[in-house]
């Protein structure tokens, strides 16, 4: 009983800080929709706008056009923010898009130590980790821990560069495209393209991955 | 200012734990936190900076216990009440005690696709040369201020080299107080591993915040 009865009351604990958190929205949606500050239906276009539209998936379309037209590609690296807009990605929280290029010499891993700063057009909303203390603390300063954390290891040989993104510029790492995959279509190789291989936190799939 | 939002090389972090599938929203109470705090700002008249100075500019212990969209709900109201737009009767009623103060306009579901198209953009004409070129020197100052910085605690004082030449934009020490943009030239500044952390700094790392011109003095 007393498993139970511990478990029980840990539940209600959860469940009322849940509600208190979700009372006070609903009590501000509804104070600010009858004021007429904001019109619940832009509210839904707004959250369907970013479950459904804006997602990681832009940003591995924008890296496997890169990996398979080297014009493309160049662009990209010259200057992010017009190449990304050719996809048709482009404003809030990406308004100004860099794109660093990953060598065997040279890993890229993007943070933003102060808040929460990501290319959303390419990328979408962060993940909660991103958010996190964690890793808002640690990658500027033990990088390779980091990795280790998402259950990789880089080279020796490779050294890690960290983008802190402090200011309004947005950081899209651009991976290295994986071997055997010579003549594949956009189509394919976007599949290979991870959300955390375009943070610096993980690498591309491999082919035999997504086969 | 300083605070706990501050985090970078703090040590009291422990392993990032990454979320497997992880969904947009963990509740529907963050998906109307967030509409909301996207939606207000046409109404609300704040910008950026204002916005995430109202989200840091808390206690320690209050930042570091509530979750990240708790910190925007926290900020969001901050800022309407600072404006008079809501009053905290009205949070906890749940409806409308006061009278309606006007604003100059609000987000239309016709305008959430060209507002998002649209964002923000910070580059400004500059009015003035650039006083560091890539290459220099450049030392991140020793600053202290009370108010909204976006120089974090772990690069001052420290010597780095100007990487890249952004462009002149929005000064966020000045736009957060609502002393206007006052446009500044802003540097990719990078600092070597060992210049941060010393000699327990893992080999061959760089680390580079972006940096407006007046964080930095020649070095």
């Amino acid at each position: 009983m007393t498993d139970h009865d511990h478990d029980h009351h840990h539940h209600d604990h959860d469940h009322s800080e849940l509600s208190d958190t979700e009372l006070r929205v609903r009590a501000l949606e509804t104070v600010l929709t009858e004021k007429g500050y904001v019109d619940p239906a832009a509210l839904d276009l707004l959250i369907q706008t970013y479950e459904t539209k804006v997602g990681p998936r832009n940003g591995a379309r924008v890296v496997a056009r890169a990996w398979a037209d080297p014009a493309y590609r160049a662009r990209l690296l010259k200057d992010g923010t017009p190449a990304i807009s050719e996809l048709g990605y482009a404003g809030r929280q990406g308004e100004h898009i860099v794109t660093l290029e990953n060598t065997p010499a040279l890993h890229n891993m993007v943070v933003c130590t102060l808040c929460s700063c990501y290319p959303w057009p390419v990328l979408g909303l962060p993940p909660v980790w991103y958010k996190s203390a964690p890793y808002r603390s640690k990658a500027v300063k033990d990088p390779r821990g980091v990795l280790r954390d998402f259950g990789f290891e880089l080279p020796e040989g490779t050294n890690i560069r960290v983008w802190d993104s402090t200011a309004e510029i947005r950081y899209l790492v651009l991976p290295l495209r994986p071997s055997g995959t010579d003549g594949w279509s956009e189509e394919r190789l976007a599949e290979l393209v991870t959300r955390d291989s375009m943070i610096g936190t993980g690498l591309p799939k491999q082919p035999h991955e997504v086969a | 200012m300083e605070g706990a939002h501050d985090m970078g090389g703090v040590k009291w972090s422990g392993p990032v734990q990454p979320e497997p599938n992880e969904p947009m929203f963990h509740a529907e109470w963050e998906r109307r936190a967030f509409a909301i705090t996207l939606a207000m700002g046409m109404p609300g008249g704040w910008n950026i900076d204002m916005s995430r100075f109202a989200r840091e500019d808390r206690p320690p212990e209050d930042y570091l216990s509530k979750s990240y969209y708790q910190i925007w709900l926290a900020g969001l109201e901050r800022l309407m009440l600072e404006r008079g737009l809501i009053a905290p009767d009205e949070i906890e009623a749940g409806k409308p005690l006061h009278p309606v103060k006007p604003v100059a306009k609000t987000l239309t579901p016709g305008d959430v696709a060209r507002v998002l198209h649209r964002g923000g953009p910070t580059e400004r004409e500059a009015k003035a040369p650039a006083r560091f070129a890539t290459g220099d020197r450049v030392r991140a100052k020793m600053i202290h201020p009370p108010t909204h910085t976006r120089l974090p605690r772990y690069v001052r004082g420290h010597v780095g080299i100007v990487e890249r030449v952004l462009g002149c934009h929005v000064f966020p020490d000045s736009n957060a107080t609502g002393a206007g943009e006052n446009p500044q030239w802003l540097y990719t500044v990078t600092f070597d591993g060992g210049e941060l952390w010393g000699e327990a700094s893992e080999p061959g790392l760089k680390v580079s915040v972006d940096a407006w011109e007046p964080y930095l003095e020649p070095a």
